[in-house]
Formats: structure tokens, sequence, C-alpha cells
């Protein structure tokens, strides 16, 4: 199982899913209406490491964040 | 150095505590960048909330390119509401001479408004809404969208 945490004004609760790669992920997280519009421009990390693309294998215990665009300052 | 605060900053004391703790250094130049809430679009304020692990990060590897150069950065930043008129982010950079210094706080300051994982609402009458427009996606953005 990986753990899928939804960043700052995304509203919605962490989700607890048993997949393997971050393509299984983008394909889970496209049928959520909810979600749509925050994908397109999303970053995504995994373990806090930002990727770059979806080609990333996922193990048990691993650690995913969705951060939507930011404004510091 | 990285400081994060709950409320809006105490700019003169931390402006202080910086200046002492390298007034010693033998840094020619101390270049601050202090943000303040202004009064816009009928806000009474702004809040933030702060990703911390993808933060330090970002800043570590800020602090390594700050060393190659002979210089260090230090920054602060609040979460929670900071209302009009106070402040929720200060950066500074001390450097042996001052042309590494404004450039580098420069450089700084735009990766940090496209990058560090901050988010900002602004606070009217009672509601935090999310200053959407205002944000910028963090590069690499959008692969799990639909293709």
């Amino acid at each position: 199982m990986v753990r899928v945490e939804f960043l700052g004004p995304i509203q919605k609760e962490a989700l607890e899913l048993d997949i393997i790669n971050l393509s299984e992920l983008a394909t889970i997280l496209q049928k959520d209406e909810e979600l749509k519009e925050w994908l397109e421009n999303c970053a995504v990390a995994v373990n806090d490491t930002l990727m770059n693309s979806l080609e990333c294998e996922l193990k048990n215990g691993d650690k995913i964040s969705l951060l939507p665009p930011v404004c510091g300052g | 150095m990285l400081n994060l605060y709950d409320g809006a900053l105490d700019v003169p004391k931390i402006l202080k505590e910086w200046y002492e703790e390298e007034v010693q250094s033998n840094y020619g130049a101390y270049i601050p960048f202090v943000g303040t809430v202004r009064s816009e679009g009928g806000i009474d304020g702004l809040s933030f909330d702060i990703y911390e692990p993808i933060l330090k990060s970002w800043f570590a590897s800020w602090q390594k390119r700050a060393k190659e150069k002979g210089a260090v950065i230090k920054m602060a930043h609040s979460f929670g509401d900071v209302m009009l008129h106070e402040s929720s982010y200060i950066a500074a950079v001390f450097s042996p001479k001052r042309r590494v210094a404004l450039e580098f706080i420069d450089e700084f300051v735009e990766d940090f408004k496209a990058s560090a994982p901050i988010w900002k609402y602004d606070l009217i009458d009672g509601q935090r809404i999310y200053a959407k427009e205002r944000s910028t996606a963090i590069k690499g953005s959008g692969i799990l969208g639909e293709k």
C-alpha cells in the first residue's frame, strides 16, 4: 500500500492505494471528478522528491504528495 | 538557516539576530528582502500553508549554491494568518562583496516564488480563499493529468 496526500488548498483526505507505479495512480485519480482540474497543474513527489515523469515504480509504504500551484512570500 | 513562524514575523528582531550572527564573519554585504502584506482587493490579510519536508530540501539546495559563492542565505516565513501591514517573509544574503549578494537575492526570491511549497490564501470577511490566480505551478507539474 502507498499513501497519497493532497497538499495545500486541495480539500481531500489522504488515500491508501494498492498500486505499483505512478501511471496506475494517474488512471485512478483521473476518474475522480473533483481532482481532474488539479491534476493538470499539480506537481508530484514520491517520498518528498519531486518527479518529472510517470516512470516511477512504487513500493509498500511509499508516500506520494500532490502539490498544487504555489505562492509564497 | 530556515525558520518558520506561526503568524506574523517580528522583522526588527529577526534582522537584528541575523546581523549579530554574521557581523564578525567578515561579510561585506548584508542584503535583506522583507515581504509585507499590503492592502489590495479588499483583503484583511493573508494566510499560508507550508509543506516543510520539500521546503527544507529546496532551501538546502540554495544553501549549497550560496556556499559555492562564499555566501550565506537565511530565510524566515510565516504559516497561518498574517494581517495587513505585517510581514510574512524575509530572505537575506550575506556575502563578501555586494554584487554577489544583490544577484543572489534576486535569483533566490524568483525561484522561491516558483518552487517553494507554500500556499497563499486571501483572508476576506472571515473566509480563507486560495490565491489561485497568483500561484505558479511547480516545474514538472501536470504529469498525472490526461495526455
